[in-house]
């Protein structure tokens, strides 16, 4: 798994930010998000206009990586859950299988129990998602669908434009 | 570790400044913020010290354009550079696409870009990558001091396998968007060898 690219197309990510949103809805959360262990932002949903998701998805990556290491320390192997405790906003944070992280924003309108249920009935199926997933795109890789990718004909024009 | 997302369009690498303590990673990042439209940049988060020294990472986010109806995004990261911070630096590596190794010209501080070479080989190794396969590029930084280590013996030291090498100036900038730019080309041609 560790080096491989994580390639999510139409149909996944759909069905994913389907979970997100009822995980959103039932647990009465202000926003749910998901990054990957490397801090890029899959998806969030709610209330994110003013927020400024690309760094706060680098940042609980940042935090999971850190609480990760000192829980091998420990001797054990991950911490699972984080929770952090604000004046008015909360922040529970889990992990997906093995390199998903799935943040829930929540404030005193529900509570951290039925967000914990909540959750955790979500991460079942988001796994079952990011499984079909990786194995869907080890599956176009071996079939090499080379031709179909928009990545084939990448020139060095193309690159020049990005920093003109 | 790229992330591209087919439903918006979306390609997304992570690149990692590495180098020993005090040789410009931040001020690389600084001056590409500086410089950036403020609609390609996000914030500059910096977790440092009270005496500005980096303590955990530096992250830029750029949004650089589109390359074939994609929107292509670099996440730009520093590790903090100071030996004893080993075990945070590691951690700044996972799922990286491009390294940019900032060496210090100054002839006292080539032990510390050898050793600081070797950590990240070590740290990268532990992680399952290997440092010659990935998208990787040297910058020689404060060639403006007088008396600095002449490129033969910096290339002799820390780059003998010859990859891409930058002189530069990060303070003004010298040399910054070239050596940004030489990685970046490296980490989208490798995306091209697999997708």
């Amino acid at each position: 798994m560790n080096g491989s690219n994580l390639v999510v197309y139409e149909d996944e990510f759909k069905k994913i930010d389907e979970e997100l949103n009822n995980l959103h809805r039932q647990a009465n959360a202000k926003v749910v998000f998901l990054v990957d262990k490397s801090g890029q932002l899959i998806s969030s949903v709610g209330a994110t206009h003013d927020l400024d998701t690309t760094s706060l998805a680098s940042l609980t990556a940042g935090n999971i990586a850190a609480t990760g290491s000192i829980a091998k320390i420990l001797g054990e192997q991950e911490f699972t859950i984080l929770f952090h405790e604000g004046e008015k906003d909360n922040l529970h944070i889990s992990l997906v299988g093995e390199r998903i992280i799935l943040v829930v924003i929540f404030d005193q309108r529900t509570s951290i129990g039925l967000v914990r249920l909540r959750v955790k009935k979500v991460t079942e199926n988001l796994e079952k998602i990011f499984e079909e997933m990786t194995q869907k795109a080890e599956q176009e890789k071996l079939e090499s669908k080379l031709e179909d990718s928009p990545f084939a004909e990448i020139s060095d024009e193309d690159i020049e434009k990005l920093f003109m | 570790m790229s992330f591209i997302n087919y439903s918006s369009r979306e390609l997304n690498c992570k690149i990692v400044y590495y180098g020993p303590g005090l040789c410009g990673k931040t001020t690389n990042l600084q001056y590409i913020y500086n410089k950036t439209n403020p609609q390609q940049k996000g914030k500059l988060i910096s977790l440092a010290t009270e005496t500005e020294r980096t303590l955990f990472f530096d992250f830029l986010p750029l949004a650089l354009g589109e390359i074939k109806g994609f929107k292509v995004r670099f996440h730009l990261y520093t590790v903090p550079g100071q030996m004893f911070y080993a075990a945070s630096r590691k951690l700044i590596l996972k799922g990286v696409d491009g390294v940019v190794f900032v060496a210090d010209s100054q002839a006292e501080r080539m032990d510390a870009n050898m050793e600081s070479l070797d950590d990240l080989q070590i740290n990268l190794s532990e992680q399952g990558y290997e440092l010659y396969s990935l998208p990787f590029t040297m910058q020689y930084n404060k060639r403006d001091i007088p008396e600095v280590v002449p490129i033969e013996a910096l290339n002799e030291a820390v780059n003998t396998t010859n990859v891409p090498e930058f002189e530069a100036v990060a303070t003004t900038g010298v040399g910054v968007f070239e050596t940004l730019k030489d990685v970046c080309r490296q980490v989208i041609f490798e995306l091209k060898k697999h997708y």
